[in-house]
């Protein structure tokens, strides 16, 4: 009978991480690079949820602070819209090879 | 009553002078008439304390051995009851030598302010000229009184101050200013000898107090060593050797009679340049426990003597010649002070002080009479005339020749006796031959201006009684006040003494050279200059002698060797420093310039400005370290994530 020990969910959260990263390198919209941060968060609570069952379970500190990071990348997100929007108004695009106005 | 409280109230000496200056520089300089009385009050007022003061201390020998000191505390620094702390005093020292000096510069102060209000009539700075004598017999006075090296250096440096404001009096003459500038560089050069003495007197003995560093320096063994006392006595002498023009610092002095001529008999030929004797013979109980010191002294001093009467020898100009004169005569003081004897040398800068100062300012009146023609070869017969002006001038030659009874012989004579009884015969030679060249080029002088021929372009007229009067008052001094140094009854050698008061056989033979020396000088300066009618004489030895006579003319050169020294050392050293500065500093400072922008201009290149090259550095930054921490051990982790366990 095959169980799901910790090592299969953090695979599973290394993979989902990788993947968040991937894109965050790769995609040219904006938005795309937030949804992808969104998945390399969401592979962090994997994590923490994970290693808190397993390792400790009595105690819910993992759980707890996944709810945390969620309330943060909600607030994230929020803001990372915001700026895009203004970006958006600004020159009618949201393509990230068009931002590079950080340089010097 | 008068008496005591004169001499309880000394400090009032120099403080009335240093009033008169404040009130003439913020109140009366409008008023000419007011401001001169003001300075000439004053200071008449000063002179009539000090004489009272004098008239105390000379009258009660116990000053003699224990000086009449009143100080207060000016400031101290440290902890109080710790012996290393510092505590530096001003106050007032009344003994005999200082009363002396006191009375000597507060009287001849009085008649040259006197006749500074003749001589200076009409000149649009005349206010501003009475507030400077002012401010100069302020710290004159202060310099004589001092009982605190500290207090002196203050006051040596004020008549420094003065010095330069006077000798640059005209400032519309280049050469004055010049000559002010060239006073006060050389001054300071050799004041800076002085103050490293005088801190080095300070950290040794840890008092400044002229009674306290005497007793301490008596058992100076308990302090230091001899051979860190000769380099105090050698520092301290360098400040002397500045301001009394001793060689080879001498060259300010012939080039400060730029200053109006009150100046050049008041400040550089009666009290300023007395102030390094005056020093040297304040701080004997230094010199004295110093044999090489004392000798370097001696042998400065009658090498400065025989040095500039050479060069006084060929002089042109009237005061030139009074200039190198006085050089000459301070040398005289240095080398009876050199030679130990307290006595001849403060005796010799008191005869010095009238004879000098009434030559400069019969020389002053000369010159006012000539509308300032100096050279002494275009003057001829004035004694017809301009007679008290003429007969004052040659009581003062016969005063600095030594011919008895005038002062200077008295004075001249103890030197040359101190210095044979010392036995040092090369500087009694020495001595004595320029006592031979002093008569020489002063009657030299004397013939030329006074008898002889009149010269029909000149117009000279007797110069009026403000300026008439202390000549006269002078000339008195230059006559009598050799006569209580006589060495039948030497009242002198009972006040004024170090050590022991000397009482030596009167040695006639020394008196006898002496006035046949003075009149042999004269004599050949009346068959040279005044019986030889066409000078013949004078000018073939003049082309026999030529290349010395160019090189005395020149006066040995000494001004062009400073100017080579200047162009070729200092300047060169500038240079150097100059190129130093500009290859090697800039150079240093703008190669960092150079590398920081040089390296920004490397790092720019990794900033593109995309977001997700620097989301990739950063991961790959997060890799690496997760690798590292991963194939080290924990202590490597912990160095890289900065000891998070």
């Amino acid at each position: 009978m095959l169980t799901i020990s910790l090592t299969h969910y953090v695979v599973l959260s290394a993979l989902l991480f990788s993947i968040g990263l991937f894109g965050v390198l790769t995609k040219r919209n904006a938005v795309a690079v937030l949804i992808c941060i969104e998945l390399m968060l969401n592979a962090v609570n994997i994590n923490l949820v994970a290693f808190s069952k397993y390792i400790t379970p009595l105690d819910f500190t993992g759980q707890i602070f996944s709810i945390f990071v969620i309330t943060v990348a909600a607030a994230e997100v929020g803001v990372g819209l915001a700026i895009i929007i203004a970006i958006y108004r600004n020159r009618l695009n949201v393509d990230l090879d068009n931002f590079n106005w950080l340089k010097w | 009553m008068l008496v005591e409280f004169a001499m309880m109230h000394a400090w009032l000496v120099p403080l009335l002078p240093a009033l008169a200056f404040l009130v003439i520089v913020f109140l009366t300089r409008p008023f000419e008439k007011l401001s001169a009385i003001i300075a000439v009050g004053s200071m008449a007022l000063a002179c009539v304390i000090a004489s009272f003061a004098a008239y105390g201390i000379f009258t009660n020998h116990e000053f003699t051995e224990k000086p009449l000191v009143y100080a207060a505390n000016w400031l101290s620094l440290g902890i109080p009851g710790v012996t290393d702390s510092l505590l530096v005093q001003v106050g007032v020292q009344l003994d005999p030598v200082s009363a002396m000096m006191m009375f000597m510069v507060s009287f001849i102060s009085t008649f040259i302010f006197l006749y500074s209000v003749g001589y200076m009539k009409g000149d649009p700075g005349f206010s501003v000229f009475f507030s400077y004598l002012s401010l100069f017999g302020a710290s004159m006075l202060l310099l004589v009184i001092s009982s605190n090296l500290l207090q002196m250096f203050i006051a040596w440096e004020l008549v420094g101050l003065c010095s330069y404001l006077l000798i640059g009096f005209y400032t519309h003459k280049i050469s004055a200013r010049e000559a002010a500038k060239k006073a006060f560089v050389t001054c300071r050069v050799a004041d800076f000898g002085l103050l490293l003495g005088l801190l080095a007197l300070q950290i040794t003995f840890g008092t400044l107090n002229l009674v306290e560093l005497g007793e301490k320096i008596h058992n100076f063994q308990e302090y230091t060593t001899i051979g860190m006392l000769t380099l105090i006595a050698v520092l301290v002498f360098i400040g002397p050797i500045g301001k009394s023009g001793q060689f080879p610092l001498h060259v300010w002095l012939p080039d400060a009679m730029e200053g109006p001529t009150p100046v050049s008999a008041l400040i550089h030929a009666a009290t300023m340049v007395v102030a390094g004797v005056y020093l040297v013979g304040r701080t004997m109980f230094l010199f004295h426990e110093v044999e090489s010191a004392m000798q370097l002294v001696a042998v400065t001093g009658a090498f400065t003597a025989l040095f500039a009467a050479t060069i006084a020898l060929t002089q042109r100009e009237i005061k030139r010649i009074l200039a190198y004169s006085t050089v000459s005569q301070l040398g005289y003081m240095m080398l009876a002070l050199g030679v130990g004897s307290l006595t001849a040398g403060m005796f010799h800068m008191w005869t010095h002080a009238f004879f000098k100062a009434l030559m400069f300012l019969a020389a002053g009146s000369v010159l006012y009479a000539l509308h300032h023609k100096a050279d002494v070869w275009e003057m001829g017969g004035l004694i017809k005339k301009m007679p008290i002006t003429g007969w004052t001038f040659v009581i003062g030659g016969l005063a600095i020749a030594g011919i008895p009874p005038f002062a200077g012989f008295w004075s001249k004579d103890e030197i040359l006796v101190a210095t044979l009884a010392e036995g040092h015969y090369v500087l009694f030679a020495m001595a004595a031959f320029t006592a031979f060249l002093t008569a020489f080029y002063m009657w030299r002088m004397i013939f030329l201006v006074f008898f002889g021929d009149e010269k029909p372009e000149n117009h000279p007229q007797e110069s009026p009684w403000t300026m008439t009067v202390p000549l006269i008052v002078l000339a008195v001094g230059a006559i009598g006040a050799g006569w209580m140094g006589t060495p039948w009854n030497n009242v002198w050698a009972e006040w004024i003494y170090f050590g022991e008061p000397h009482h030596g056989p009167i040695n006639y033979g020394a008196m006898l050279l002496s006035i046949v020396l003075a009149g042999s000088g004269i004599y050949l300066a009346y068959t040279m200059y005044l019986k030889d009618t066409k000078k013949k004489r004078a000018r073939k030895l003049a082309e026999w002698f030529g290349p010395v006579h160019r090189m005395l003319y020149n006066k040995y050169y000494i001004d062009e060797l400073y100017l080579w020294f200047n162009h070729a050392l200092v300047d060169g050293t500038a240079r150097l420093f100059y190129l130093f500065d500009l290859y090697v500093v800039d150079g240093f400072v703008n190669g960092i310039g150079t590398f920081t922008k040089s390296s920004g201009d490397g790092l720019r290149v990794f900033q593109t400005g995309r977001l997700q090259n620097y989301a990739l550095i950063f991961f790959l930054g997060v890799l690496a370290v997760a690798v590292l921490v991963t194939f080290t051990g924990p202590s490597a982790a912990s160095l890289v994530l900065g000891g998070v366990k």
